[in-house]
């Protein structure tokens, strides 16, 4: 059945608090912790943090405490400017990109999770294998049958205008791991991010597989677990709209009974 | 620790095929049930206090009859769809699945065959 409470040895603790070393403007930041190698339960630690020594973003406080305040605690990051998505996480509640959450948005303590209903490797760091191999799955690449010349494959404006809301796609996965249908049936359903990467494909007129890609998606329950809750679309820091895009997905499938 | 590759798991074996139908069933019967219901409602409450003569001959005139089949079927369809869908999302094991969707389409369908035969009863 469906998981409505966490397995035992997933249920969260209290944990320690750490004051900034600097006193100026302090913010309460609560944030997840667990370490494999210690074992036990995971544990919220409480920082108070230095916001006049820090940048303007959550990432930049993650950053803060680990430079100046606990150098134990583990997080992903790299482009700091939305274009990676590794610092995608659950920050008040809402799956969004850590370097570009203004913290100023953000009202009283803030408290920061991995993605949810993922594998926790580390701290705020969790499992993407399954999520990337779905990915995969979908065959993210031009398939064409089309003789090939020496020059690119050409596209009409028009065309290339059905690609935009789609393309800008980064897979941080904040989409997927908001979907209660992927956390009920993660392991089949493909969730909206794969399903919007698919949807990209089979919306490339260059692409001639469009047929085998719906073939490949017609099924109960890699597709048709989207109830059309828009989940997705909501938490998307990107602003896209992956919800449409399944939905354009499951008319295309019907369109060619 | 599994040897297996992630992608093996995420391919699983390969599409069903299936899904498109059930999804298209339920729209089309939530558009269908949508003036039923209405007419139904109103009916039901148009002849609150009338006697139970007045409401067997109101049953017994054809097109109240065929209209009633039509949204008791209509109505009972779209449960069992709706119905499917919370087995499928919730029901993980696949002997439960089964059991459970096996066991909710014979309880539809008994149900609509009783719903039928009651309309005609009272009508015919």
């Amino acid at each position: 059945m469906a998981e409505f409470r966490l397995p035992k040895n997933s249920r969260v603790i209290r944990g320690k608090h750490f004051k900034d070393p600097g006193d100026g403007d302090p913010r309460t930041v609560h944030v997840y912790r667990w370490d494999p190698d210690a074992g036990g339960n995971p544990r919220i630690d409480s920082y108070d943090v230095d916001m006049r020594e820090c940048g303007p973003m959550v990432l930049d406080i993650l950053i803060r405490i680990k430079n100046a305040i606990d150098s134990t605690l583990t997080f992903r990051r790299s482009c700091r400017e939305g274009i990676c998505g590794s610092c995608a996480m659950n920050i008040n509640g809402v799956n969004t990109l850590a370097c570009i959450a203004p913290v100023d948005d953000l009202r009283g303590d803030i408290r920061i999770y991995p993605l949810p209903h993922m594998s926790v490797i580390k701290d705020l760091v969790s499992d993407m294998s399954q999520f990337y191999a779905q990915y995969a799955s979908v065959k993210p690449w031009l398939q064409s049958d089309s003789p090939t010349t020496d020059q690119e494959r050409l596209q009409s404006e028009s065309d290339r205008e059905k690609l935009d809301g789609l393309y800008e796609c980064i897979l941080c996965a904040c989409c997927s791991t908001s979907c209660p249908s992927y956390w009920w049936n993660g392991d089949r359903y493909l969730g909206p991010a794969a399903l919007l990467q698919a949807y990209r494909w089979i919306a490339d007129s260059r692409d001639d597989a469009a047929g085998e890609r719906l073939d490949e998606l017609d099924d109960a329950f890699k597709l048709y677990r989207c109830h059309t809750i828009m989940n997705c679309t909501n938490t998307c820091p990107k602003g896209l709209n992956p919800a449409r895009a399944i939905s354009e997905i499951k008319k295309s499938i019907h369109a060619r009974k | 620790m599994t040897l297996r590759h992630p992608l093996e798991k995420a391919s699983g074996l390969g599409s069903s095929g299936e899904g498109s139908r059930d999804w298209w069933l339920q729209r089309v019967t939530a558009l269908v049930l949508i003036p039923l219901t209405s007419w139904f409602l109103f009916s039901i409450l148009d002849h609150l206090g009338n006697n139970h003569r007045e409401v067997q001959e109101w049953i017994a005139y054809p097109p109240v009859s065929i209209a009633l089949i039509l949204y008791l079927g209509f109505m009972l369809f779209h449960a069992q769809l709706g119905l499917q869908v919370v087995i499928e999302d919730y029901v993980h094991s696949s002997a439960g699945r089964l059991t459970c969707l096996l066991l909710s389409r014979s309880i539809f369908l008994v149900a609509g065959l009783v719903a039928i035969y009651s309309v005609l009863s009272v009508a015919v």
